[in-house]
């Protein structure tokens, strides 16, 4: 039971957990994410580090949407970028993972300044095309440059070593996840308490007016660019090393579409948020996948329509949030933790 | 004989790119309505085949009743969609209306593949084969008319907008929201026609599309090759989107006709860009002039 907010240090004050509630929570979560593997299937473990990747994928794309107000169809193109970036810095120059990934993750932030630069004068509805033109060139030069990408081959990126121990199962991989992620959710968090954040949520919110007030838009608007394609590129290398296997199927526009539905179903603008959309992208197809499997022997026309059920059910389910709870889930957890806070007492 | 070629070319990349014009003007009446930009037009098109395919290839109707019954349904499509989806989002971002609009698109197109599966479908073509000489280029008949529609749509739409009612406050609303409600233009009656109309004309091209290139799945990517279009002609210009149609279509024809490596997919994108550095706006688009 919280009573009021009384701090009596700036130091309490500009933490991240202020609350003794939020406290309780952030340890569970340590908690859970350290018990979870121990706990569960290979199957659930699979699904864990899947949310893991896409969460940080999310998070880049929440800092350049969310944030900056800069609407990017070009996720795809970006993950492309940094799983192609690491896998090839790992097959043909045999650089190990822990420097091909954070490689190839700047790599794509480069790559993401470019792509940033038509936000000097394209606004809105115009960037989102051009960033659509980005997604479709990437795709193109992925498919057609053979000498480089392998084309539409698939390029296999051998198992990761740390240490001498092959990175080869979910069990191992979910660590090097889940501290990414936490590492990543951490850094997101800071960023936006900083002269950075609050430039970039300005820019969203009124960029004529926040040039007025002094902030350089273009500078930050690039600089938005390039931390979200950051991260992004940095998920997209981890998805490389983790399946060990990439190919162009993967970062089509139907991945950035997933994305942006991820961050609207979320929450715009919030960490927690994208994880939840994250999760919840995730879950979604394989929970419809699990049920029309179980119903296979009584119903068997329900595998032959599941793939239409999941794409039915994912646009669904994002106009439905758009149109009941635009602010997506982490609206509705900020109510769940609001109504606790001051249970049973709450008038 | 390389004259012959170009102008082979030319027409083939002028009807193709009338096509693109047809799904292009259906973007454009949104915007210029709504400010939205309809990420699921190319399914409103999906839509539109299919129908005719299920009015006059399943249920043996006459094509002209058939195209008639096509268009109503459009229609009704396009009035629910704004009724259930896009008007409880009126006064919400730009980022929610294209995501709406794309979980639009997922949802149409499940709706689509459960209802006709997802194999091709034979259309029965109702448009007239044959082929006709037109200087020194041989030009299909299917593809003249494909011009003769767009350009009558655009004849229509151009008058729609200058002499109707609703045409006229489409454009007050598009200019002023509250100024066109402060004088009495219902948005909500307003937005209704307008999404109608893109049903419509989507629908007309989607009936196009089957007669010219048959009813399957492929008909969506259409849509995603219109976005280029409408960009370069500007989102509210109906002028726009039928230029805009026929310099992407002739561009896709000569790259695809003079270089032969699929660089056609992307050169349009290429122009886009360039484009849209020198003119943010598209070529014909309204500059808006912003204020804190």
């Amino acid at each position: 039971m919280e009573s009021g907010i009384f701090f009596s240090d700036y130091r309490s004050d500009m933490s991240l957990r202020r609350m003794p509630l939020q406290k309780v929570r952030t340890g569970l979560l340590l908690v859970g994410l350290l018990v979870f593997p121990f706990l569960a299937s290979p199957y659930w473990l699979h699904l864990a580090n899947q949310i893991a990747i896409a969460t940080i994928g999310a998070i880049g794309l929440n800092i350049l949407v969310g944030y900056t107000g800069q609407i990017s169809l070009g996720q795809g193109a970006f993950m492309a970028i940094g799983a192609y970036g690491a896998g090839l810095l790992t097959v043909r120059l045999g650089v190990p993972f822990y420097i091909s990934i954070p490689a190839a993750a700047l790599i794509t932030a480069v790559a993401g300044l470019v792509v940033g630069l038509p936000s000097l004068r394209l606004k809105g509805l115009y960037l989102a095309v051009a960033t659509l033109a980005a997604q479709q060139i990437v795709e193109f030069v992925v498919t057609h440059w053979d000498g480089l990408t392998g084309g539409t081959e698939a390029l296999v990126v051998p198992a990761p070593e740390l240490f001498g121990a092959r990175l080869n199962t979910d069990g191992r991989f979910y660590w090097i996840l889940v501290v990414i992620a936490l590492a990543v959710a951490l850094f997101a968090a800071n960023l936006f308490r900083s002269r950075v954040g609050r430039a970039w949520v300005a820019i969203r919110d009124q960029d004529i007016a926040a040039s007025a007030i002094g902030v350089n838009v273009f500078g930050y608007k690039l600089l938005a660019f390039a931390t979200s394609s950051f991260l992004v590129g940095l998920s997209g290398a981890l998805l490389a090393h983790y399946r060990s296997i990439v190919t162009w199927e993967r970062f089509t526009i139907e991945v950035s579409i997933s994305y942006l539905a991820m961050i609207i179903i979320g929450g715009l603008g919030t960490i927690s948020g994208s994880f939840f959309g994250a999760t919840l992208i995730v879950l979604l197809p394989a929970m419809i996948n699990t049920v029309g499997r179980s119903l296979q022997d009584t119903a068997p026309w329900a595998a032959t329509v599941l793939p239409y059920v999941q794409q039915g059910v994912f646009g669904l389910v994002i106009i439905l949030f758009l149109v009941l709870e635009p602010q997506g889930l982490a609206k509705l957890w900020r109510n769940v933790k609001d109504y606790f806070r001051v249970w049973p007492f709450s008038y | 004989m390389q004259g012959d070629v170009f102008l082979q070319l030319t027409v083939s990349g002028l009807s193709n790119g009338m096509v693109y014009a047809l799904v292009a003007v259906g973007f454009v009446v949104i915007y210029k309505a709504s400010d939205v930009i309809n990420f699921a037009q190319g399914e409103f098109l999906l839509f539109g085949a299919y129908l005719a395919f299920a009015f006059i290839g399943q249920f043996g109707l006459p094509w002209s009743v058939g195209v008639l019954a096509t268009l109503l349904s459009a229609a009704m499509i396009g009035l629910i969609v704004e009724r259930l989806v896009l008007r409880p989002l009126i006064g919400e971002p730009v980022i929610s209306m294209i995501m709406v609009t794309i979980g639009l698109s997922s949802l149409l197109r499940a709706v689509v593949n459960g209802i006709w599966g997802a194999r091709p479908k034979a259309f029965p073509s109702f448009i007239p084969e044959g082929e006709v000489e037109f200087l020194g280029a041989v030009v299909g008949i299917d593809r003249l008319l494909v011009i003769a529609i767009a350009g009558i749509l655009l004849i229509v739409l151009t008058l729609f907008f200058r002499h109707t009612r609703d045409g006229i406050a489409m454009r007050a609303i598009a200019d002023d929201q509250q100024a066109a409600l402060s004088m009495g233009i219902s948005i909500k009656r307003v937005l209704a026609v307008a999404w109608a109309m893109a049903a419509i004309t989507a629908a007309v091209a989607g009936i196009v599309l089957a007669n010219t290139v048959g009813v399957s799945h492929d008909i969506i990517f259409i849509g995603l090759r219109v976005f280029p279009v409408v960009i370069l002609g500007g989102l509210d210009s109906v002028p726009g989107a039928i230029v805009g149609g026929g310099v992407i279509g002739l561009l896709e024809a000569y790259t695809a006709g003079y270089t032969s490596s699929g660089l056609e997919l992307i050169v349009p994108y290429i122009v886009l860009i360039l484009v849209l550095m020198v003119r943010p706006y598209g070529l014909f688009g309204k500059e808006i002039i912003e204020r804190v």
